[in-house]
Order: C-alpha cells, then sequence, then structure tokens
C-alpha cells in the first residue's frame, strides 16, 4: 500500500488549468462565380457571459480577402496580428500583393507550427483569386477535433441542400446570385442563433468582389 | 465515446395541418462498422401513434418492447386506444423507473389525439424528462445537423406532401453529415384516416 507522506495544509487545492478558453463565434464562406461572401456573428462570450455585442469575427487582408476566424479570442487576435505581419512581409520582399492561396499556405503553415500546442482558432479564408473568380479557402486547426464548433459547421453545411441540391432528383443548377447568397447567410444564421447561446447580436456579411469588400450589419436576436 | 453514440441513429418528428410526420435512418452499426442497413428505429403503437426509439440498439428493441407491453395492456383494461399524451408520460415513467441505471434512448413521439385528431409531437431524454413542442423534435447521432435543417425548413400548417417533402430533406440531408447515422431512411405520414409509409434510398456511405 502507497502512503501519503504530505503534511495536510488546511487549504490544498488543486486546479485544473487550461491555457484556453472559448470565446464562440460563427464564420461562414461560400463561393460565387465571380463573388465570394463570408460572414460572422458579432457575440463575443464565454460560458453564459457576453463580453461584447459588437465583435465581428471577420477580418479584412487586402482589398479582396477576408479571413473569419473564431475559438479563443486570445489566439484570435494573435493569429490574426501575425497573418497581416506575414502578408506585410511578403509584399516588402517579392515586391507584388500576396494571392488567396499563397495567404492560405501561409495560414496553414502557421497554424501547424504549432501542432503540439495548437492556437485554438478556427479559419475560414475567402477572397478572389488572380483570375478574378473567387474562392473560398477552409483552413482549418491541425486540432479541430479538440472541441468540434458543431453549430459552426452545422447550420451552414445542411444547407448546403439548397446551394448544393443534395437529395434533390432533376434539380436544376441556377448560378448563385449575389442577391440570393446573402439571403441565405442571413437565414442560416438567424437558424443557428436560435439554437445556439454563442451565436446572437449581429451578422456582419462581407461580399467580395473584383470591386472590393462590401460590409452591411444586419441584426440577429439578442438573447 | 458516450454509450449513445455506439450505434448510431438519426429520429425526427414534425407537425402539420391536422397531420404528423415521423422519420429515421435505417444504419445499426457498431461504431464506425456497419452490421445492418435495414434496423427498425420507429413502431407503431395505435393506428395514429408512432414511437421512434433513437439510443442504444439493444435498448430500442427492450424498450420497444415493454411500451408494446404496456400500450396492449392498456387498451385491455381500459378498452380504447391510448392517447399521444398518455403514452407519453407512460414512457416517461418507464424511463424514470431506471433512473439510475437508465435505459440509453431517447424516445420521440408522434401522433393525432384519438379524439379531436390534434398532431402532438414530444421528445424526452434517456432519464424521461419530457418536451412538448408544436413544430419539430429530434434525436439521435446528429441531432445538431437536424435541428440547423428543420430550422430553416419547417413552415407551420403543412399539408401532408409538403410535410412528407420537408421530413424527408430535413433527415437526408442530416444523416449526410454525420457518420454514425443514413443509410436509407423511413418516413411515416400519420393521417386522420391513414398512415403513409415511405423507404427513402439515400446516399449508402
Amino acid at each position: 500500500m502507497e502512503l501519503d507522506f504530505r503534511v495536510p495544509t488546511q487549504h490544498q487545492v488543486q486546479r485544473d488549468w487550461s491555457p484556453y478558453s472559448m470565446n464562440g463565434g460563427t464564420v461562414l464562406a461560400l463561393a460565387g462565380e465571380d463573388f465570394a461572401v463570408i460572414a460572422s456573428d458579432t457575440r463575443l462570450s464565454e460560458g453564459f457571459q457576453i463580453y461584447s455585442r459588437d465583435y465581428p469575427k471577420t477580418y479584412q487582408l487586402s482589398d479582396n480577402m477576408v479571413l473569419g476566424c473564431c475559438g479563443f479570442h486570445g489566439d484570435v487576435l494573435t493569429v490574426t496580428k501575425n497573418i497581416k505581419s506575414r502578408i506585410k512581409d511578403y509584399e516588402h520582399l517579392h515586391r507584388k500583393k500576396m494571392s488567396c492561396a499563397a495567404v492560405a499556405q501561409r495560414l496553414s503553415v502557421m497554424l501547424y507550427s504549432r501542432r503540439f500546442f495548437p492556437y485554438y482558432a478556427f479559419n475560414i479564408l475567402a477572397g478572389l483569386d488572380n483570375e478574378g473568380e473567387s474562392v473560398t479557402v477552409g483552413v482549418t486547426n491541425v486540432r479541430s477535433s479538440l472541441v468540434l464548433p458543431v453549430t459552426y459547421y452545422t447550420h451552414t453545411h445542411t444547407h448546403q441542400g439548397e446551394i448544393g441540391l443534395k437529395n434533390q432528383s432533376g434539380a436544376e443548377e441556377v448560378p448563385l446570385s449575389q442577391d440570393k447568397a446573402v439571403a441565405l447567410v442571413q437565414d442560416v444564421f438567424s437558424a443557428a442563433a436560435e439554437r445556439d447561446i454563442y451565436t446572437g447580436d449581429g451578422l456582419e456579411i462581407c461580399v467580395i468582389t473584383a470591386a472590393g469588400v462590401d460590409m452591411k450589419r444586419v441584426p440577429l436576436r439578442r438573447d | 465515446m458516450s454509450i449513445m453514440e455506439y450505434n448510431g441513429s438519426a429520429v425526427v418528428a414534425m407537425v402539420g395541418r391536422g397531420c404528423v410526420a415521423i422519420a429515421a435512418d435505417r444504419r445499426l452499426g457498431i461504431q464506425a462498422q456497419t452490421v445492418s442497413t435495414d434496423f427498425q428505429k420507429i413502431f407503431q403503437m395505435n393506428d395514429t401513434l408512432y414511437v421512434g426509439l433513437p439510443g442504444l440498439a439493444t435498448d430500442i428493441l427492450t424498450v420497444s418492447n415493454q411500451l408494446r407491453f404496456y400500450v396492449n395492456l392498456y387498451q385491455l383494461r381500459e378498452n380504447r386506444q391510448i392517447q399521444p399524451n398518455t403514452f407519453m408520460h407512460l414512457t416517461s415513467n418507464i424511463l424514470y423507473s431506471r433512473r439510475f441505471g437508465p435505459f440509453f434512448v431517447e424516445p420521440v413521439v408522434a401522433g393525432l389525439d384519438t379524439k379531436t385528431h390534434q398532431p402532438y409531437i414530444a421528445t424526452m431524454d434517456l432519464i424521461g424528462c419530457p418536451m412538448e413542442t408544436k413544430d419539430f423534435v429530434v434525436g439521435g447521432t446528429c441531432t445538431e445537423q437536424l435541428y440547423g435543417m428543420c430550422e430553416s425548413l419547417w413552415r407551420p400548417d403543412m399539408e401532408p406532401d409538403d410535410l412528407f417533402e420537408t421530413i424527408s430533406q430535413a433527415i437526408l440531408n442530416a444523416v449526410d453529415r454525420d457518420a454514425l447515422s443514413g443509410w436509407g431512411a423511413v418516413v411515416h405520414v400519420i393521417e386522420r384516416e391513414k398512415v403513409t409509409t415511405r423507404t427513402l434510398k439515400a446516399r449508402m456511405d
């Protein structure tokens, strides 16, 4: 039998400590033929506490590129700050704008560099490629399975039924118009806000076209 | 891994105008391995009363048999069919009697009131805490996906045909985003004088 020789003190407190928190947030992006839409809610929260009702999780990286980033807000700030700095470095070094694919690759490298102490940030990059066609690139944390942000995928992906025409026979594939895309994003977010306490308050929709980024704010339920 | 995710399942019920629909997937698995693709998760209790039992397969069988037994007993004693609401309380009581060693099922009840023919849906957790709603209820391993689909597709006062299309699209697109459920689905649309049962072909992966 093993004996415990430690002197018992009045207050022996042992706490589990984690360097991570989960500050919620939902980001969604979809691609049209010559545009991309990326949207996020504006609630910043932890547990049952709301820290801010006005904090969108979309970060504009250039005039045709927006990064959606949510998860642990501390890591979100670090990731977005660092990627902006890397983009600046690239532009000074190569004397040209960084393409969307290049940023996605750089972000992937940045996240994987922390393979064994990951950034707890979930990223979606949206932008236009060099030919002006839209691309949305999903770059996820190397350990996204740690805590899968279910609702973030749920409402966006199941709704593919409307765009992807899944499980529908003889459905005609019509290219998605800009207005329809924005309307769809709004519908999907109000559905998410209905059930998820980490989603709500407001919605920021960024429509990225060759002309630049058009930002739009829509209110969401605040409870 | 939770025991509720051991076999994989998806069940959803929806209310329409004078009708209700209940749907379930048909997969039976042992974690990632698929064992059967025609596993029954919805059971008929009355002419217009069905119960769906997502959860652990062995308990699906046990609970469905127990429910059948108690419903038969009720019918013999009362000489009438059980009301959906009464049946829900019966189920809830059976589950709560196992409060500290529960059956791992989350029943979904769907039916029409035997007198007023009002639609009725309800669900409960594995220890029988009930939840009655006016729109839709979901259960199983892909509840998030089902909530997402139902929240955007469901409309009040749908006719039986519309209701069938809606619940089918909801379950098919939900299970396609879940590895543990799927492999076909079965849908029952319950109306006053008839019940339409259809099995759906789905992605088999």
